[in-house]
């Protein structure tokens, strides 16, 4: 469909308050913790205490036997009755039950759940089941893992290697051998994830009545319920999921499929509802929720003015023990693969293998964020490498504004964008030759001193068709995203979504964009989620698409009740529709403007009055709107190129930092940020998730790593381990907006949930390699802990 | 397990029960006072998530007991609503500047910024930020939630004059 620029905004882009918020500052949200029904059991989950071991026997006698206790089930039990966890990859002899079956294969990993009256005794009876293990040696280094020939993670797969592929986007090699001179570059990004506050639950009830298992979870995920049904053997339409639970963070990770194949399971074995809340040990060590954890070796080959004309990346992600859609997160930063640079050709190497480690999920970006941290340390190489400014490097290889539509050479087309005026609008910001008087007085006073420059782009709305790229028989080319919008009998307006909602604010987002073009104040339309029976399709809110997707739906719908109304005001107006005029809710002559119907004259006539229908058009008044993403619909062409995504927003990021030398300490003292998402729909959201996005890029560059020791024991189950970034450690950012509409999308928007997490990393780790460059070392690693630089820096002042 | 009774007077209103030795405060207001509004985070002190007020300050309800609590005066996040429900002066702050994502770690972050105001109406950056210190946000990276006290405060202080 094709949208009319927007023009003369009322709501859209306006200081608005934002709806979810009351709930939440009152208490009365709705998280699934708040959710109760009578007679609902508690479970408890046994975690492995080792990495890799066979299960020898499992004795739960002693904790059935406990009074209040239902149930103890196990994963041999279990197996008989479901079926495997599908994955994303067709990897057949790796099967993943939401208990162990007779191996272990990481520390924590469910080995048995209790079902009891209350969770005090659910975990009671834990202590009493004895479980009989014979421990194995564990496969915890990921290259080591790829070159095994014997220990499997999974022994019938016969390999620990998950996917392995070659890309190739033009003449690489021809490139390689044309430039000026090359690099090569080791970068490591560490095992972190999004960490929400509230951990994964869910409340699951089998109704024996109606042969329905409800459903009600912190989940954040698009074939939920259709990897639900598969795991249990249920038709889809036997269960429903509620979508109006209030979703406390999710970022991507709250995939929860294991915890709610229990929790249903539970409920239909034992006749009741049957709740599992994670606590913090079991989410940390065995609840999926894992991120990346990537090497990439890096060639880049450039010319002497620092114009970069080619790249050959190889990375190797660590997927962990099960690996869900894991692998996937290497093919979706094909979409921006080369980032906001004009480089010609580039060659890509991606190895996804398993470890005995804890299962990676989906984190903010799939991906993107590791791949951009390897490109900005790269382009930073460079520069150094040539001794040229960091700046001066990034300005030469930008795309400019005049080249888009910008096809990359895998195949995206970047719709839109003014990079050069975003960086410019950054510095501005940053007053970046002040900063870099300060970091220079900051460097003759003896401290070490950094300016970080890194930017990055946000692919937003993907088709999904990455999947493919992987695995040419998943023909998948719609992620699509529905809506439907009903007018009642007295004219009110509701809004139906399809998906749960984790704080990006997506009620609001809607109200803002249907009240736009209905012309009614959005505070008067109600929004409602519909569960998974009712509402229409959705592929939930991951891909920084709900702008873009549900955004565009609502106009879609919209329009298609402006229509129904212009249709039923011509009837009873005895006029064509070109004659009239649409003005929040009244129907007009262009010409004669007292000949008019007003909304609650066609309200009533939709409603009650059959006779002054327009022949033919049913009784009602409502609308369905189902988008497609943007230049989706399409299978690679013969070189392999196809567009992914369809909007990339851009930003730029300016951080200074100052290191202590005897300590290693970081600490962020200034941060702006230039962004441009395109139309912002809601300011305060869309500030509020770029900031966010950033400290959270602060926590992965500088604190937050999920530890395994050598043996695969892992270190970081609780907050004083895995150190996730406070107040304190979060700098007073400044941002500034910058808009270049996106063409595609109904009122110019773009994405806007990842990005800011999508630059951060890079752009910390160039601010504290330009504090080290006084001491002539690098460091190319995430997170830059305190004792890493500490270690560094002693090496550095030793020699 | 012999239960307790204890009594506590919880946003204004005296409430007696009978508790087990070792119901933790945050499941007791939770699941037998019926107050949803203080949210489970880790257990183990960290996050913030679990803040109320006892007697006046902030502290862990899930670290603490429900017979601990006894004779005390507790308030959470529900009691920071004006009599009639609507949210009060911080909350309607936090509403204004946008203080929140995902609204989970919220109530815990309003206690703090409660028992911060109640001392002083014109708190610096660095006090706020030491208030809120103990809560963590995945959501916001804590700047509009800054701005929220800070708006709070600014209110606070024009009611004063």
């Amino acid at each position: 469909m094709k949208f009319e620029p927007a023009r003369n905004l009322h709501y859209v882009a306006q200081k608005r308050r934002v709806r979810e918020d009351l709930r939440f500052v009152t208490g009365g949200a709705k998280f699934v913790q708040d959710i109760a029904l009578p007679g609902t059991q508690h479970a408890a989950v046994l975690p492995s205490p080792y990495p890799r071991a066979r299960i020898l026997s499992i004795d739960a006698a002693a904790a059935e036997a406990l009074d209040g206790v239902q149930l103890v089930l196990t994963g041999a039990q279990l197996a008989t009755d479901c079926n495997p966890i599908r994955l994303g990859l067709k990897l057949p002899e790796i099967r993943w039950y939401p208990l162990a079956v007779d191996m272990t294969r990481y520390v924590g990993e469910w080995v048995a759940i209790v079902v009891a009256d209350d969770a005090y005794i659910a975990e009671d009876a834990l202590d009493l089941i004895e479980v009989d293990y014979e421990p194995l040696e564990a496969v915890v280094d990921p290259e080591e893992a790829f070159a095994e020939t014997e220990r499997f993670v999974h022994p019938d797969h016969g390999s620990n290697v998950l996917y392995h592929g070659n890309f190739l986007w033009g003449p690489v090699e021809d490139d390689f051998a044309a430039a000026d001179g090359s690099l090569g570059l080791r970068t490591r990004w560490g095992r972190s994830a999004t960490v929400p506050i509230e951990t994964f639950g869910v409340l699951a009830s089998w109704n024996r009545g109606t042969e329905i298992l409800d459903v009600w979870a912190s989940i954040q995920m698009p074939n939920f319920v259709e990897l639900l049904a598969a795991t249990l053997g249920y038709p889809l339409n036997s269960i429903r999921l509620h979508q109006d639970v209030d979703v406390g963070g999710s970022y991507g990770v709250k995939r929860g499929i294991k915890q709610s194949v229990l929790a249903g399971y539970l409920s239909r074995r034992l006749g009741n509802p049957v709740r599992l809340i994670e606590d913090r040990l079991w989410n940390m060590a065995g609840g999926d929720a894992h991120g990346p954890d990537r090497i990439f070796d890096t060639e880049v080959a450039f010319n002497n003015d620092g114009v970069i004309r080619s790249i050959k990346i190889r990375a190797l992600d660590d997927a962990g023990a099960y690996p869900g859609r894991a692998p996937f997160q290497l093919a979706k930063p094909i979409s921006a693969l080369v980032g906001p640079y004009r480089i010609n050709s580039v060659k890509y190497e991606a190895i996804s293998v398993c470890t005995n480690k804890t299962g990676q999920v989906p984190v903010r970006g799939f991906g993107q964020a590791p791949t951009n941290y390897m490109i900005e340390m790269a382009v930073d190489a460079v520069a150094r490498h040539l001794g040229l400014d960091r700046l001066e490097v990034r300005r030469r290889n930008l795309i400019q504004s005049h080249e888009f539509p910008y096809q990359i050479p895998p195949g995206s087309e970047y719709d839109s964008g003014d990079y050069q005026t975003v960086l410019q609008k950054g510095l501005d910001l940053a007053g970046y030759d002040q900063l870099l008087a300060r970091r220079d007085k900051a460097r003759a006073a003896g401290r070490l001193a950094g300016i970080g420059i890194a930017t990055n782009l946000e692919p937003g709305g993907g088709n999904n068709i990455f999947e493919y790229l992987m695995d040419p028989g998943a023909e998948i080319t719609t992620f699509m995203e529905g809506c439907e919008v009903r007018v009642d009998p007295q004219g009110n307006i509701t809004g139906i979504m399809g998906t749960t909602t984790s704080g990006q604010g997506h009620e609001t987002m809607f109200a803002t964009i249907l009240g736009e073009e209905l012309g009614v104040d959005p505070d008067d339309i109600r929004i409602v989620h519909g569960d998974s029976l009712s509402a229409l399709p959705t592929r939930s809110p991951i891909a920084s698409r709900m702008a873009i997707m549900l955004g565009s739906a609502a106009a879609g719908a919209a329009g298609k009740i402006k229509d129904r109304a212009l249709a039923i005001a011509a009837h009873n107006l005895d006029r064509e529709v070109e004659d009239l005029e649409y003005s929040s809710g009244t129907i007009s002559d262009r010409n004669d403007p007292s000949r008019k119907m007003t909304w609650e004259e066609i309200c009533f006539i939709a409603y009650r009055a059959y006779h002054k229908l327009p022949d033919g058009m049913e009784p009602g008044f409502q609308a369905q709107f189902i988008y497609q993403v943007p230049g989706g619909g399409k299978l690679p062409d013969d070189d392999g190129r196809v567009g992914i995504y369809p909007c990339f927003s851009f930003q730029a990021h300016i951080p200074y930092v100052e290191i202590d030398p005897g300590t290693g300490r970081v600490s962020v003292l200034d941060y702006a940020i230039a962004h441009d998402c395109g139309t912002v729909i809601n300011p305060d959201i869309v500030r509020g998730m770029v900031i966010g996005g950033l400290a959270h890029g602060i926590g992965a560059a500088l604190y937050e790593k999920f530890c395994y020791d050598d043996e695969g024991q892992f270190l970081s189950a609780t907050f004083a381990d895995y150190l996730m970034p406070s107040v304190h450690e979060i700098p007073d950012v400044r941002d500034v907006e910058h808009c270049t509409p996106s063409p595609l999308t109904s009122h110019g928007q773009k994405g806007s949930g990842e990005g800011g997490y999508l630059g951060a990393p890079a752009a910390i780790a160039s601010a504290v390699n330009d504090a080290l460059a006084p001491l002539g070392v690098t460091i190319h690693e995430l997170p830059m802990r305190m004792h890493d630089l500490e270690a560094l820096i002693n090496e550095a002042n030793s020699k | 397990m012999n239960n307790f009774d204890i009594r506590a007077t919880i946003n204004d209103v005296p409430h007696r029960a009978s508790v087990e030795p070792r119901l933790s405060l945050l499941d007791f207001l939770r699941d037998d006072i019926g107050l949803g509004g203080t949210h489970m985070g880790c257990e183990h002190g960290v996050c913030g998530a679990c803040s109320v007020l006892l007697d006046g300050v902030p502290i862990r309800a899930c670290l603490m007991l429900a017979v601990q609590a006894d004779g005390c005066r507790i308030t959470t996040v529900e009691g920071l609503c004006n009599d009639d429900g609507t949210p009060g002066l911080l909350q309607d702050a936090f509403i204004e500047a946008h203080g929140m994502q995902c609204g989970y770690c919220t109530p815990g972050m309003l206690i703090s910024a409660q028992a911060l105001l109640a001392e002083n109406d014109e708190p610096t950056l660095a006090e706020i930020k030491d208030a809120i210190g103990g809560n963590l946000c995945r959501c916001t990276g804590y700047v509009q939630i800054i701005e929220s006290i800070q708006l709070a405060a600014r209110r606070l202080r024009e009611a004063a004059r």
